[in-house]
């Protein structure tokens, strides 16, 4: 025998690990399924050069010069004008809510200065929040809209004079300088909460369980919901501090500014982060061991910061990741706490998105308490 | 009324009985010692007594209260003892004294806690990690937790595994004056000289209620014979017997061996020649209560296999 390595030693150990490996059957579901996730998300969902933005269209003059134009800037791919409004207020709340990226605004006087041979303009505002959506379409409008013009007047565009060119004036709304950082930070503090909430929570009773402390707790008369809040409530105060630490960085490290209510910001951090305790103790009424709870909480985990609109454009991404990305409470929040910090948006604007929130308190609570059995059958 | 009246209990896991039609009555004040081998269903039983487990059939009463109705009024009259310590390491003894007062509800939590340490002779210890403690000493811990709401039945899961024989004789010492002050016991065990100590034994096989009654009791009913047989060479001897008929166990203790059986005739007629042998000395024995026990073991048939 030889003391310092035997085949048949090491073939025992590859065959005990292969075994425990099969049993377990989380963590082998996870082994194929985290990289087919990757695959999938990385591949087909996340996209940089975002195509097919929502924008509204604020238009006072209906005339065929508009409309040319505007099936131009459609054909570019960039722009999906969902919303066509009356008045620059209700665009400016769209924008704020987030429901459209771009709003294009052409003036009542458009056609008139056209045909009057005056140089003809247009307004587009662009949420910059996030600056990286909003460049490629910027770029791309103003020889687009221009030529589109000028086909329709039947000018070809080497005879153009310069007052037959169309101005285009760009506002970069919420974050004229394009820092990223305004953008990111915020989305930071949901990502974060995120992260150690679900975390922490999703081991909550599995610990019990693993510890042999479960089987004495269900003999001692506490009931399921007293049970499931004395576990969750705890990190309510964990997350309280995470979220003074991030929001004071955010201010004195990064400048972030800060236009919008501290309660309404506060109000939705809470309803967040309920959410997230309950998802993660949901987790624990799940999983069978502390192993497999840290292991749904990432399989969990990385869809979410991947389709959530943290890392990537959210309106860049195909319809069907949009759609998935809207089961993460994440991708709620995140729009959220943007619009609140850097928008300065009002309670009436986020209640939908906080409404959303609210239901997935529900369900997680609802679902753990189902799952949680008093007894140990 | 019984602190215990239970009939036909039945629990199943998939496809395995792990307790079948167990009936079983206690009266209030008594000790009951819960016996039988390893995976009989004392565990499963006990549990379907403190409303952790709720049986596929049968029906009874615990204190009164609906086995399947009245789960919660049941855990607040019974303290249950875990096999394995089930209490928080990272908490002092102090403090997982004070977290079982507050979910039973009982104020001063301060007094209750101080009441408990001073009782079981834990005050010294009071801020010492549970998870530090030695094993005599988590089991008074668990002991203390369980009886600190003043429970009227006391149900043990093997309270005494991997503890002292001192600490033991403690710990049934407490047992007793426990159960003189109306306080009703039902303790797993495996050791015959706890088994002993109870007013009553009930043994349990693969899901089974086999025997019930006092020790004395249930060695009469078992009807067995046991020879004691002393002399050299023991172990060839042991061997020897085995093979004849009317033996049905032989075991060493110590310098002799017990023979035993339940035809008393075919014993002797075995043991018969044995006598004139040099140096062997074979004699009438008492029949032990793990004689008894073995013999239930060889008598059943397991189902867990």
């Amino acid at each position: 025998m030889n003391g310092f390595f035997s085949f048949s030693r090491l073939i025992a150990l590859l065959i005990k690990e292969f075994i425990q490996m099969r049993r377990d059957r989380i963590t082998f579901g996870m082994m194929l399924g985290v990289p087919l996730m990757q695959l999938v998300l990385f591949g087909y969902a996340i996209n940089s050069d975002p195509k097919a933005l929502p924008a509204a269209l604020v238009s006072l003059s209906q005339d065929h010069y508009s409309r040319a134009m505007v099936s131009a800037l459609e054909n570019t791919d960039y722009y999906r004008f969902d919303h066509v409004v009356e008045s620059a207020a209700e665009a400016e709340k769209l924008m704020a809510s987030g429901k459209v990226v771009f709003v294009v605004t052409i003036p009542s006087d458009f056609a008139r200065r056209v045909d009057r041979g005056q140089r003809p303009q247009i307004l587009i505002e662009a949420d910059a929040t996030d600056p990286s959506v909003a460049s490629g379409a910027i770029s791309t409008l103003g020889t687009v809209a221009s030529e589109a013009l000028l086909r329709e007047r039947g000018v070809p565009a080497s005879e153009a004079k310069p007052a037959d060119r169309l101005e285009v004036i760009v506002h970069r709304r919420y974050n004229p300088e394009g820092i990223s950082q305004y953008n990111i930070v915020p989305g930071l503090l949901g990502v974060i909460l995120q992260m150690t909430m679900v975390m922490m929570t999703s081991i909550a009773l599995t610990r019990e369980r693993e510890r042999g402390t479960m089987e004495n707790l269900l003999a001692m008369p506490a009931s399921p919901l007293e049970i499931m809040l004395g576990k969750v409530l705890p990190y309510l105060v964990v997350g309280a501090v995470q979220v003074a630490v991030i929001l004071g960085a955010a201010k004195l490290l990064f400048g972030v500014p800060f236009i919008g209510s501290l309660w309404l910001l506060l109000t939705a951090v809470l309803i967040f982060v309920l959410a997230l305790v309950l998802l993660g103790y949901t987790i624990s009424t799940v999983a069978r061991t502390q192993m497999q709870a840290l292991q749904l909480t990432f399989f969990f985990f990385l869809p979410s910061i991947l389709l959530s609109g943290f890392m990537f454009p959210f309106r860049g991404m195909p319809d069907w990741a949009q759609w998935l990305g809207e089961i993460f409470p994440l991708t709620h929040f995140l729009r959220v706490i943007r619009a609140v910090m850097l928008k300065g948006a009002d309670l009436p604007t986020v209640a939908f998105e906080t409404g959303i929130l609210v239901l997935f308190i529900i369900v997680y609570a609802g679902f753990a308490l189902m799952r949680f059995r008093r007894t140990l059958d | 009324m019984n602190a215990i009246d239970v009939h036909g209990l039945v629990k199943r896991f998939g496809d395995k009985t792990v307790v079948n039609d167990v009936t079983m009555q206690v009266a209030r004040g008594e000790i009951v010692g819960f016996l039988g081998p390893n995976g009989s269903g004392k565990t499963t039983t006990i549990r379907i007594m403190c409303g952790l487990l709720t049986p596929d059939e049968g029906d009874g009463t615990v204190l009164g209260f609906n086995l399947r109705t009245e789960g919660l009024k049941i855990k607040r009259e019974v303290g249950y003892m875990t096999q394995r310590f089930s209490f928080y390491e990272d908490l002092t003894i102090a403090e997982n004294l004070a977290f079982v007062a507050r979910l039973y509800d009982l104020k001063p939590v301060g007094a209750h806690v101080d009441r408990t340490l001073e009782e079981l002779g834990l005050a010294s210890r009071r801020n010492q990690l549970a998870g530090t403690l030695s094993g005599g000493w988590k089991q008074r811990l668990a002991l203390a937790a369980c009886i600190m709401h003043q429970p009227k039945l006391l149900l043990l899961d093997e309270p005494t595994a991997g503890v002292d024989p001192k600490a033991r004789r403690d710990f049934w010492d407490e047992i007793h004056r426990l159960a003189a002050d109306g306080l009703t016991v039902l303790v797993s065990t495996h050791y015959m000289d706890e088994a002993e100590r109870c007013h009553r034994i009930s043994y349990i096989s693969y899901g089974t209620m086999l025997a019930t009654g006092s020790v004395a009791d249930v060695v009469r009913d078992a009807g067995l014979v046991t020879y004691l047989v002393d002399g050299p060479k023991l172990e060839k001897l042991a061997a020897e017997l085995r093979e004849r008929p009317g033996v049905e166990q032989v075991a060493p203790f110590g310098a002799s061996l017990h023979v035993v059986g339940s035809d008393e005739e075919a014993l002797k007629a075995a043991l018969q020649d044995l006598d004139g042998r040099e140096g062997v000395r074979v004699s009438r024995g008492e029949t032990s209560l793990e004689d008894v026990f073995i013999q239930f073991m060889a008598n059943s048939t397991d189902n867990m296999q």
